[in-house]
């Protein structure tokens, strides 16, 4: 068993007007220290198979569904369950 | 001559499609439920607005897999006249059938309000009922609604003449002001505007009719040299 971790984000190239509106709330909260924040998706998995078929699963989900490559990178853990 | 209009779960355009089609065009149309598998015994094939499965993950992402989109694909590769409107375009782009994605409108906020367009492209199966650069005005409704692709796909939708509708007044951030497009093959075209909310002067414009009079153009004439 393994739990994998996959995070999607935005790439680099795509404007996230939702990350800059909660970074222009946090320094109206008065955190002036902040400098970049990003914000995304968090799933996680638990997936009945080896280590190799589990990475192999995890990359075609996020190809095929958890992210759309167009404009979100995908990365993600796996730990054994 | 027969046009189907596909109903997922959460779409909420399809019945303003059918009165479009049917009132005002005095078409034939059939609402065809997401889980049907055929759509050969229709013309022309419409995927209407509205919130497939709540927008889940992404607009359109959860829909793309829904029984239908099999005959979707089926129907596109052979030729056939496919249309997506808004969340339709964001299944379309999602599915593959159409290049690019919609993200998020730049401004963060959901947009609803008339747009005024261009015709920039008067030649395709959707838009030859307008002149060429004709400037028209179509309500958009939408938060995902902004245009992304990369300068290669950007490029290539240039020299094709792929882009079909622009924004005179980029509302969303849409890369070149792109509010329409078509597949390469010119056969599928996904528009993030509501035509079928502009059909009747009691509405308020009748700028729409001119998508759905230029298929009916394009399909007429196919039925006359097949």
């Amino acid at each position: 068993m393994y739990r994998a971790k996959v995070y999607v984000t935005y790439k680099d190239s795509i404007l996230d007007p939702q990350a800059e509106a909660i970074t222009t709330a946090l320094h109206q909260l008065d955190f002036p220290e902040l400098t970049q924040l990003t914000c995304g998706k968090y799933f996680e998995l638990v997936l009945d198979t080896t280590r190799e078929k589990a990475a192999l699963a995890v990359e075609q989900m996020c190809q095929k569904l958890l992210a759309n490559v167009n404009m979100e990178s995908y990365r993600y853990e796996l730990i054994a369950a | 001559m027969k046009f189907a209009v596909l109903q997922f779960p959460g779409s909420n355009c399809d019945q303003d499609l059918v009165a479009a089609l049917r009132d005002v065009f005095q078409q034939q149309v059939e609402l065809i439920n997401y889980r049907a598998t055929d759509l050969s015994a229709f013309a022309a094939v419409l995927l209407p607005g509205g919130f497939s499965y709540g927008d889940y993950l992404r607009g359109g992402a959860i829909a793309r897999f829904a029984p239908i989109m099999a005959a979707v694909r089926r129907f596109a590769a052979a030729g056939g006249l496919v249309i997506g409107i808004c969340n339709g375009f964001q299944i379309l782009t999602e599915a593959g059938l159409l290049p690019g994605v919609l993200q998020q409108n730049k401004s963060a906020s959901f947009i609803c309000q008339p747009a005024a367009l261009t015709v920039v492209n008067a030649q395709t199966s959707f838009t030859n009922a307008y002149a060429p650069n004709q400037r028209i005005t179509l309500p958009i409704a939408h938060g995902e609604g902004n245009y992304y692709c990369d300068a290669a796909t950007l490029a290539e939708l240039q020299a094709q003449q792929q882009i079909v509708f622009t924004y005179q007044d980029n509302p969303n951030g849409s890369v070149a002001n792109i509010a329409g497009i078509t597949n390469r093959a010119g056969n599928v075209l996904g528009m993030m505007p509501h035509p079928e909310r502009a059909v009747e002067a009691l509405l308020g414009s009748t700028d729409g009719g001119g998508v759905f009079q230029s298929m009916l153009q394009t399909l007429t004439k196919k039925v006359v040299t097949a």
